[in-house]
């Protein structure tokens, strides 16, 4: 009863901007800590982020995978599943695309090879979900478990492969050959100048529009399809929905499905669009960040989009910021980047509770 | 092939020395009731304070002192999200993680500037290997020489106090008044309330164990096993350490034959890499690596045994009208 | 000689919810005390208080005459109060030993106290006659056993006041004809007992002096010798309207569902539902009457396709369901079968949909509410537009949040649901349960309407005043079994109770 006096934008912008702001207050004094000034950091941060064209283009280019990845959490998690092996998935995905890309570059234009690639980072995304999917939904295994062993058992994996079959003849480098130019999925810069339309040089590519597709996508299925009505039910009320007659199961692993084809699409991001061959560690924590924008983004399509801008924005600008004060390394992204798990996610109850009280009883009295 | 056997059992007690002091800290946290994937987390921070201290202060035990109290605190800080605040413990312990992940390499490159790394720690900054007395004397008996000096002999004292916290822990979680305790408040918290004592002290001080105890794990790494810290060095001990804790089903002397496992297979990987096995050729070394993950797969899928955890795991303690 | 207890004008309130208001009470020492009252009457927060659980707002606990401040379980336990809850308090995979030990240990290591306690036991054991192998781990005990581990609990840490919240709800009867010989033990070496209980058999039977509560007030105390059943039944429901639904005789003709020999186990090998065998016609309510916890809620689960069934089969729509061919809820819903099901919170609403959402749940998949790929929002909204308006639901918006719903108008987006789809079964469980007056007359009404368009109705209650008043024919359920059947119209409240209790064989010495 009492939550309906509380008003919609408390939920939706109040406590979670509440959350951001305390996370950028610590990680301001972490960086005071280290005897720079936060508010001249912050400066560097967002002229590096959105000051110049080629500094969005990055903000969006990193954006495309915490997209990817961001949705991949929320779908599991509107099924009540915690997703942790986004990084395995988006790691096999990219196996998928590099394998198409790899095996059709010499005989096949692009137009045949993209949707291939697309198809081949979903199944093997997919594929890497479905396991543990299958041993939670049939055989009672935890899932954050299951996809923590598959993270590790994925990045063996791509070593294995990478280092004995995929390596390039002669070369010591642990990565593939660099796919010919028509399998390189075009960069925004290039498809944008021919109409007159100049955005400056960045690794964005066609794969942004794609994970602004999937936005598109994710949002229809969980709130507008038999499906996704069958997904929501589920994670928020498991007995009624074998009261309803869902196949609880089958939901389950269907979510994993989806969830993990979603994170594989990170390696149309970065093996076809950016680095055009196939290498160790290209997810660089992309899979775990999509936990923080989820939480962040609230698991709606929006606010991870608008959460992916955040954190893309903090990657970039934190490259910009380490630039100009040497003092400061890249990595106090990810400090701000678990700040805001920590606020946003382990600590949602420190204000939530508070402040709704607060709605509440004014709303009485 | 004996020795290389005796080599091989002293590189599985090296390894092995962060995943039992690891595996029994998230022993102590999930039997409380508390699930702790920040367990790398812990180390790493641990790994970076010790070997930061050393370094400093030139003192190793200086630095161990400091890896504990950095482990606490992080320690702290998940007790005080899933116990205070009845936050999710996973997206605790992943927060956790990704914070220590990001703070040790920006506070190294502030503090020493070389690329994320500490100074090389030598001397006394070090936790040495320590030598039997007549290990030298008999190391050339058969049998009994190789194990007594190379094997029993000749590591550095966390090692040995490693191997003695699984005994301590049996103890203390069975045999004392805390050990009941913190079984039934995971178990079930309920109980304990109405027994008249409080859940969350227990939790805490469980915590406060764990914390401890990953900073053995932590200070280990990076002032015994290595000398000074690097990037990532704790590169997924703590994901072992839970598989291993899993792995043997949370019970003190299972878990540390499960670390003992993992660790001897780390060894394995090791002394394989590039060697041809007649009829079967050259065993990839991943194959090796991923084994510990696999086989807690299967275990948890209940191919190979049951796991089963301690039943309040993972839930926050509501009071709730009897 | 001071009072063993004595509670002086303790109120509580929650939120807007007056749990406790002004309750005194006296307890003479060495007696067993009965509290009695209708479910939600205010007893078990005042317990709760009594044992350091909840702060009351006002008013203070004496104990032997003197002023206790309570403020944890652990001052209640200091002052000499023990409590046995409703659901145990026991760590299920730790001994006996381990669990009365818990809290009360002697020393920092266990193999100090662990001896001593060990002889302790024994001593109560035998003096109370709750004999027990100390070493047996709690979850393997029947329950009967698990209840006297909490009993010892209390004892070993010197519990001189000991009150137990509705203790037989659990108990087979002859358990709980051990409980009472037990208690009567203890009352004899001075123990002072509060019983918690809506039986009145076991009041009567057990208790010195009874006191009932009534929407959080304590309204009466009397002497049991110096009362009856009927008079304590009349202090606990007060001057409640008797419940009558208008409604004609049943016409019952063919048999649209037929369950023979039902049974199931639940996950630890338990069986819950014991060979029930059923018939149940169209254009009849069939009401189920027992104890809650007597097997309805598994035969609701079992009949709707929730829950596998083990053994038996059902006849229903010219199909035959059992253990080889089952059918789950959906596929039972296809062949028209409706379901609102005993708790709407846990099972029949998904308190964070909007209520337009809600309002479909278990009926998505109908072609009514999906379009090609996408589902239907307009036509989901009309209708739940249409229901909202002749249902009476308040306030009528099918975009509010299903949680932020009055009980009665949640209860109605259920059931308007069920039967809007016009089934020929439709299956009830507390149709009322936490439902205002004025809506339960209305829901009352609907439900004897669908039985006169020549509809079949399973109805579970446990309020014996609405099966009565609702059913043409009931069946008595008792320990997962059916233990009697009887036309309405020879019902009434003893007979039923009687039945309810497995009483009415040994009383009447008839069949039934």
């Amino acid at each position: 009863m009492s939550q309906a006096k509380v008003p919609a934008w408390v939920n939706v912008a109040l406590i979670p901007l509440l959350n951001i702001l305390l996370a950028f207050l610590v990680s301001g004094l972490v960086i005071l800590a280290i005897g720079e000034n936060p508010i001249e950091a912050a400066g560097y941060l967002i002229y590096g982020a959105f000051g110049y064209d080629e500094g969005i283009g990055y903000t969006l280019y990193y954006a495309t995978n915490l997209i990817f990845t961001g949705l991949a959490v929320s779908v599991a998690f509107k099924g009540g599943l915690f997703n942790i092996g986004g990084e395995g998935q988006a790691y096999i995905g990219g196996l998928g695309v590099g394998l198409i890309c790899l095996s059709l570059d010499h005989t096949m234009p692009l137009y045949v090879i993209a949707p291939l690639a697309v198809i081949g980072a979903a199944v093997f995304g997919a594929a890497w979900g479905y396991i543990p999917a299958y041993l939670q939904a049939r055989r009672g295994s935890h899932i954050v478990i299951t996809t923590i062993m598959f993270n590790f058992i994925a990045s063996s994996l791509m070593v294995y492969l990478i280092v004995n079959w995929l390596k390039e003849d002669g070369r010591m480098a642990p990565n593939s050959r660099t796919f010919e130019e028509n399998a390189w999925l075009p960069y925004l810069h290039e498809l944008f100048s021919p109409l007159g339309i100049n955005i400056g040089d960045s690794p964005l590519n066609l794969s942004f529009i794609w994970a602004l597709l999937c936005c598109v996508f994710v949002w229809g299925l969980v709130w507008h399809t038999r499906w996704g009505y069958q997904l929501r039910t589920l994670g928020t009320n498991p007995t009624a929905a074998r009261y309803a007659g869902i196949d609880t199961a089958k939901v389950t692993i269907w979510a994993m499905l989806i969830s993990g084809g979603l994170a594989g699409f990170v390696g149309l991001n970065e093996i076809m669009g950016v680095n055009h061959n196939l290498l160790l560690n290209f997810t660089a924590g992309y899979g775990f960040a999509g936990i923080a924008v989820a939480l962040m983004g609230r698991n709606n399509p929006i606010g991870i989009i608008l959460a992916a801008i955040l954190f893309g924005a903090l990657y970039q600008g934190g490259a910009e910021l380490a630039f100009e004060l040497p003092t400061i390394t890249p990595e106090i992204v990810v400090v701000i980047q678990g700040l805001v798990i920590l606020f946003s996610g382990a600590l949602e109850h420190m204000f939530k509770d508070r402040i709704e009280g607060f709605f509440i009883r004014r709303a009485v009295a | 092939m004996f020795e290389t056997l005796i080599l091989m059992l002293d590189a599985t007690m090296r390894v092995s020395t962060p995943l039992i002091f690891a595996a029994l800290a998230g022993l102590f946290s999930e039997r409380a009731g508390i699930v702790d994937i920040g367990l790398e987390g812990k180390i790493l921070g641990s790994a970076f304070a010790a070997a930061a201290a050393a370094s400093v202060f030139g003192s190793a035990w200086i630095g161990l002192c400091f890896g504990i109290v950095a482990s606490i605190c992080l320690a702290m800080i998940h007790g005080f999200a899933c116990i205070t605040h009845r936050g999710d413990h996973i997206v605790s312990g992943v927060a956790i993680n990704t914070i220590v992940a990001g703070l040790t390499v920006t506070l190294s490159m502030y503090w020493f500037g070389m690329g994320g790394q500490t100074p090389a720690l030598v001397g006394d900054a070090r936790f040495l290997d320590i030598t039997f007395p007549f290990a030298d004397a008999i190391a050339s008996v058969p049998v009994i020489g190789p194990i007594y000096s190379n094997l029993l002999s000749g590591h550095n004292i966390l090692v040995y106090l490693a191997f003695a916290m699984v005994p301590v822990t049996y103890w203390v979680i069975y045999k004392t008044r805390f050990g009941l305790r913190l079984r039934a408040v995971g178990e079930n918290p309920h109980a304990v309330d109405t027994a008249g004592i409080s859940v969350a002290f227990i939790r805490y001080r469980a915590l406060i164990i764990c914390g401890i105890l990953c900073g053995l794990a932590g200070a280990y790494l990076s002032t015994a096993h290595n000398a000074g810290f690097l990037k990532d060095m704790s590169a997924g001990k703590g994901y072992m350490a839970l598989a291993a804790l899993i792995f043997g089903k949370w019970r003190p002397v299972p878990v540390l034959l499960a670390c003992l496992l993992f660790g001897f297979l780390d060894a394995v990987a090791v002394r394989m890499q590039g060697v041809e096995i007649p009829g079967i050729g050259q065993v990839p070394v991943q194959a090796i690596e991923v084994l510990p993950y696999v086989l807690t797969v299967l275990l948890l899928a209940g191919f190979i045994g049951k796991a089963i955890g301690p039943k309040a795991i993972g839930r926050p303690y509501v009071k709730e009208r009897a | 000689m001071p009072y063993a207890i004595e509670l002086r004008d303790i109120s509580k309130r929650f939120g807007a919810v007056q749990a406790n208001k002004d309750i005194c009470l006296q307890v003479p020492a060495g007696t067993i005390h009965g509290i009695i009252g209708e479910n939600g009457a205010g007893k078990s927060t005042l317990m709760s208080i009594i044992y350091g659980f909840y702060e009351a707002d006002t008013g203070h606990i004496e104990v032997d005459g003197k002023r206790v401040d309570i403020r944890s379980s652990q001052d209640a336990i200091n002052a000499g109060i023990g409590m046995v809850h409703q659901h145990f308090m026991l760590v299920e995979n730790f001994s006996v030993l381990e669990n009365v030990i818990l809290g009360a240990e002697g020393g920092a290591v266990l193999k100090n106290g662990i001896g001593a306690a060990r002889l302790e036991l024994q001593r109560l054991a035998h003096e109370y006659s709750l004999d027990i192998d100390v070493d047996a781990i709690v979850e393997e005990l029947p329950v009967g056993l698990q209840q006297r581990v909490e009993i010892l609990k209390a004892l070993y840490r010197g519990a001189r006041i000991l009150i137990l919240d509705e203790p037989t709800g659990v108990l087979t009867p002859q358990e709980a004809d051990h409980l009472f010989r037990i208690l009567k033990a203890l009352k004899e070496q001075g123990v002072t007992v509060l019983l918690i209980t809506h039986k009145l058999r076991e009041i009567m039977a057990s208790t010195d002096n009874v006191s009932v509560m009534r929407q959080g007030e304590m309204v009466a105390h009397r002497e049991t010798v110096n009362t009856s059943t009927e008079d304590l039944a009349e202090l606990m429901v007060g001057k409640k309207v008797r419940l009558t639904v208008h409604k004609d005789d049943a016409q019952p003709s063919d048999v649209l569902l037929s369950a023979k020999n039902l049974s199931q186990f639940d996950s630890q090998g338990v069986k819950r539902l014991k060979n029930v065998s059923l018939e149940l016609r169209a254009g009849e309510i069939l009401g189920i009457a027992g104890v809650s916890g007597n097997g309805q809620s598994e035969l609701l689960n079992v009949l709707s396709g929730i829950t596998p069934m083990d053994e038996g089969e059902i006849h229903f729509a010219g199909q035959v369901i059992n253990a080889k061919a089952p059918k789950n809820a959906a596929q039972m819903r296809d062949l028209k079968m409706a379901h609102v099901p005993e708790d709407r919170h846990k099972m029949g609403l998904v308190t964070g949909f909007e209520a337009y959402e809600a309002a479909v749940l278990g009926y998505h998949n109908s072609p009514v509410y999906n379009g090609k790929i996408l589902m239907n929002r307009k036509a989901m909204l009309d209708e739940c537009n249409e229901r909202m308006a002749a249902w009476d639901v308040r306030p009528p918006n099918p975009h509010l949040k299903t949680a932020n719903f009055s009980g009665g108008n949640q209860q109605k987006i259920v059931i308007a649901r069920e039967v809007e789809q016009n089934p020929e079964v439709l299956l009830i469980g507390q149709p009322t349960r936490g439902v205002d007056i004025g809506a339960i007359e209305n829901i009352h009404e609907q439900i004897v309407k669908l039985r006169d368009s020549g509809k079949a109705i399973l109805l579970v209650s446990v309020e014996l005043d609405e099966i009565m008043a609702l059913s043409d024919r009931i069946i008595v359920m008792f320990d997962g079994a059916v233990v009697g059947e009887l036309d309405a119209k020879d019902a009434d409240e003893r007979t039923l109770g009687l039945m309810m209790a497995n009483a009415f064989n040994e009383e009447e010495g008839v069949s039934a």
